[in-house]
């Protein structure tokens, strides 16, 4: 790509200083938050107007230039991972809350937004956007819409997807569209639903209207030690299986345990195999009665401590050690892969006895955090990369794990994403028509493949009516603009 | 492309559907526009060698589940054959104790309920319908508990479709969360029957509640019903369902539902009472309109959207609409969620189509105003007509102005750029 063409085209349509063209400012965006894999952009632009995104994409269309959006860049699949013969747009300068409107239970806001800052700001009218991902004090709206992002709470609340109700989009040819708004159901097909977790392939959106979700009248926290992970998954089977949703259940390991204590010692009881962070919302008057009945199946099942937070400090030193969970792995091991999987909640006991057995076979530690509640399973498999062979067993491990989600009938991602990471795995999950299909949806939003080209879709598809194209080899694979895996 | 001739394509027909094929009849015609052979076959293979002689002869194919909501949508531009799903009703799978059922689209609604209920579970679409669970996933037309369960698309973990080519795909899977790939499914949604057909569902359960109450309400002005529905939704009442009844010629009604264990809903349902005020009354029983379309067969129907807090707006809105056309208007639905259906009665209006078309021209055009301005402003929401005998449906804009329209007419054409599915019967023409 032309990058001084581009650069001339775009700096007077851009404020100030939003077009980065100095390689060691561009190098500060070679990765998300997996940083193995690393690219330089060719070009970055920090617009601050949907109206400036809007140029810089319709200036890639008409070139046939990749372009990747960026939130936060805290993506865990690399979702976010630039081109290098594209350029990268980077919405954190588009950071206002457009709108709260309590009487309809929706704020509008830009991509930029963090997750935290508009929950912050609409908690004092008894009003939060539930979608809580642990790393919402920083992620953005927009990378949540992008990948469709769960959190702790998403047992009971549901994901991104259904607190979406409008978007603002760029289309990948520059279009500037609405879909949806506060009313549900716009007439139409349901684009919403397929732009939400569709990892900016569709498009880049640039406002976003939100469901907020009334704050419940009574959360009561237990923290529950068990001897081992059989025992806090059988309690977890007995709390699902009495019709009891809470609004979160979390499950951690002895390793990750260990980990979280050696980084932000939040106390946990000691000598546990397991502890389950069990979280009851709602009226008051349910939650009580609940709250009673999941102590009593934590019990049954073998938990020797049972701790019930008394006040919102304690709440929240049980949640530190959760949430703080995949950076503490840093204090116990030099690396890791953070791994994200989901299987059925049933399977749990034995997807958990064959990660040990594979971490043992293959001696590789492997530390479990999850969301125990929705089957989304987070091992963190601990490597040391100086000691030669390490990585390579540790990523061994960690698609065997994978491999494991799949023949257990469920997923290779729960909420991380396919991104560039797993793109290589989602032939193991979906038939190769599967796949054409999802790609017939992409050809409809972006005929040239230039929106985050290489992400999702291991081998990108001709879409047939591009003027001047020709048979062959991809014309991205040829530009040497997307790989075959 | 040559016209095919029923000489030489019933046997292909048959042969793709097993022999499950007949010719059609009276009762088979779609808008009035009748179809010559109806096939039914017996799996997913067997959808997929249907579409694919009718892709290759240019056959026009609309799905039928049930037949319950086979009026909604434009009338078809062409109809060659009927598909039939309601053979695809096997329950492939409950996983109870993940919450998940899979099952064949053409499986009654009221018999998913039943087999579900065995397990003390549901799947929170209520109330139990005749119609197929592929039909209300085509449709997207769940009931009043949309309000705390979500809507069907919400509900809808994995579909497995057959595309107008015959190819058959999969998206999503069988866990409830899963972000690998697009999500076919919600696309699919409301799709009614344009852009695949779906053959499978899996579905995320709920269990059922062990103690369940009603609380209803006379409302006596508009704004009393905003009021009471702001009530509702900013109070810690929990409700799982919050419907107005308002009848042309009658009074308004409020009623929510509540569920939960026993001591709870009876906390909740002591709020409710105070919150309601004068003349709120607690039931176990729902009233008698309760998840019921208003009006009376062959009546027209509209499906109103608006912003929950623009209630007030709404029904001002009708009620002038109705007064100015002298047309009858019942309005029944989720006014916290913003769908509502409205019913123009059709004792007065089968005589005078133009009036009909007149009124919801009215209705487009004051709810397309502008949100907030006091007392004259919109509902930010859309009205679609859904049910009209087709003479009146000829003299109607069926979806009204639709936002993105290029871009579905795009998808569309990728998923079937011959048009085989449903043609005409969508936005724009789709
Ligand atoms: C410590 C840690 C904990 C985490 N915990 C969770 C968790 O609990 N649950 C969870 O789901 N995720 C979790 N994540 C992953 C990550 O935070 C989420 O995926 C998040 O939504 C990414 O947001 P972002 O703003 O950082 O997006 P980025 O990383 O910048 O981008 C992510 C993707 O979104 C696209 N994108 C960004 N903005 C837009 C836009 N406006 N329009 C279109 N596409 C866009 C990018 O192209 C990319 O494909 C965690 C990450 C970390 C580092």
């Amino acid at each position: 790509m032309d990058v001084e063409a581009l650069t001339a085209v775009l700096t007077p349509v851009l404020p100030e200083g939003a077009v980065i063209t100095d390689h060691q400012r561009l190098r500060t965006y070679e990765c998300d938050g997996l940083a193995q894999y690393r690219v330089v952009p060719a070009l970055v632009v920090v617009p601050e107007t949907a109206e400036q995104v809007a140029a810089v994409v319709a200036a890639c269309a008409e070139r046939g230039i990749p372009f990747v959006a960026r939130g936060s860049g805290t993506g865990l699949s690399g979702g976010a991972l630039p081109h290098a013969d594209g350029v990268l747009i980077v919405l954190s300068r588009m950071r206002a809350i457009l709108e709260i409107d309590r009487a309809n239970q929706r704020a509008v806001v830009e991509p930029g937004v963090i997750n935290l800052q508009l929950s912050n700001t609409t908690r004092p009218d008894g009003y939060y956007y539930a979608p809580d991902p642990s790393s919402q004090q920083v992620c953005s709206i927009g990378g949540n819409v992008a990948e469709n992002s769960g959190g702790a709470h998403c047992l009971k609340y549901g994901f991104t997807t259904g607190h979406v109700t409008g978007l603002e989009l760029v289309t990948p040819a520059g279009e500037l569209l609405r879909i949806g708004g506060k009313a549900p159901d716009a007439p139409g097909y349901d684009l919403l639903g397929a732009v939400v977790g569709s990892e900016g392939t569709l498009g880049i959106a640039t406002s976003v209207t939100v469901r907020l979700t009334r704050t419940p009248e009574s959360v009561e926290t237990l923290l529950a030690a068990f001897p081992d992970t059989d025992t806090a998954g059988q309690a977890v089977s007995s709390i699902i299986g009495a019709g009891v949703i809470p609004a979160a259940i979390e499950m951690m390991d002895a390793l990750a345990i260990e980990a979280a204590e050696a980084a932000v010692h939040c106390g946990y009881p000691a000598g546990a195999g397991a502890v389950l962070i069990v979280e009851l919302d709602g009226a008051a008057a349910e939650v009580r009665h609940q709250f009673d009945q999941i102590s009593e199946y934590c019990t049954a099942a073998g938990a020797f401590e049972i701790r019930i937070a008394q006040d919102d400090a304690e709440r929240a030193l049980f949640w530190k050690g959760r949430k703080s969970a995949f950076a503490a792995v840093g204090r116990i091991s030099p690396d890791y892969i953070v791994q994200d999987g989901v299987i059925p909640r049933t399977a749990l006991p034995e997807a958990l006895r064959r990660i040990t057995a594979l971490s043992v076979e293959r001696g590789v530690r492997v530390a479990n955090v999850f969301h125990a509640g929705d089957g989304n399973l987070h091992p963190l498999v601990l490597f040391d990369d100086a000691v030669p062979g390490e990585a390579e067993r540790a990523e061994e491990v960690s698609g065997a794990i994978i491999d494991l989600c799949i023949e257990l009938g469920g997923s290779i991602t729960g909420e991380h994403g396919v991104g560039s990471d797993k793109a290589k795995y989602m032939p193991r999950m979906f038939t190769a028509d599967d796949l054409d299909t999802m790609q017939l949806v992409r050809c409809a939003f972006d005929p040239s493949g230039i929106a985050n080209p290489g992400k999702i879709f291991p081998t990108p598809r001709m879409c047939g009516e591009v003027p001047g194209r020709h048979q062959g080899a991809h014309p991205l694979v040829e530009a040497g603009l997307a790989e075959q895996f | 492309m040559s016209t095919p001739t029923a000489t030489d394509l019933l046997p292909r027909l048959s042969d793709a559907a097993a022999g499950a094929v007949r010719e059609g009849g009276d009762g088979d015609a779609v808008d009035g526009m009748p179809c010559r052979w109806v096939v039914s076959p017996a799996d997913t293979p067997g959808v997929s060698a249907v579409l694919r002689v009718a892709h290759d002869e240019g056959l026009a194919v609309v799905v039928r589940g049930g037949g319950t909501k086979l009026g909604w949508g434009s009338p078809p531009e062409r109809l060659d054959v009927i598909l039939d799903t309601t053979r695809l009703d096997g329950l492939v799978d409950h996983a109870a104790g993940d919450l998940i059922a899979v099952v064949g689209a053409g499986r009654r609604l009221d018999d998913l309920q039943a087999d579900l209920g065995a397990a003390s579970q549901w799947f929170a679409v209520d109330p139990a319908r005749r119609g197929t669970l592929g039909g209300l996933v085509a449709t997207a037309d769940g009931g009043p508990s949309r309000l705390l369960y979500g809507p069907v698309r919400d509900l809808v973990i994995g579909a497995t479709m057959v595309r107008a080519d015959g190819v058959v795909a999969k998206s999503g899977g069988k866990v409830v969360k899963n972000v690998a790939g697009y999500d076919l499914g919600k696309l699919l949604t409301g799709s009614l029957g344009t852009l695949g057909v779906i053959t499978e569902v899996a579905v995320r359960l709920h269990p059922v509640a062990p103690a369940h109450r009603y609380v209803t309400v006379p409302v006596v002005s508009t704004r009393h019903a905003h009021a009471l529905v702001q009530g509702v939704i900013h109070s810690h009442l929990v409700a799982t369902a919050c419907e107005l009844d308002q009848p042309a010629d009658g009074a308004a009604t409020l009623a929510i539902r509540l569920d939960g264990i026993r001591p709870g809903v009876e906390a909740r349902t002591a709020g409710a009472l105070e919150l309601l005020g004068a003349g709120a009354e607690a039931s176990d029983d729902p009233p008698a309109w309760w998840g019921t379309e208003p009006g009376a067969p062959g009546d027209v129907r509209l499906k109103l959207t608006h912003e929950i807090a623009s209630v007030t707006a709404l029904l001002d809105i009708v009620a002038e609409a109705s007064d100015r056309a002298s047309v009858p208007v019942d309005v029944r639905g989720s006014v916290a969620v913003g769908t509502v259906t409205a019913a123009l009665r059709a004792a007065h209006h089968q005589h005078d189509r133009a009036a009909v078309a007149d009124l919801v021209d009215h209705l487009r055009a004051a709810c397309s105003r502008s949100v907030g301005a006091s007392g004259a402003g919109g509902t930010g929401g859309s009205v679609v007509v859904r049910d009209a005998d087709p003479e009146t449906k000829a003299r109607l804009d069926v979806w009204g102005p639709v936002p993105a329209l290029d871009l579905m007419r795009r998808v569309k054409h990728q998923l079937d750029p011959t048009r085989v599915l449903a043609p005409g019967r969508f936005v724009g023409g789709i």
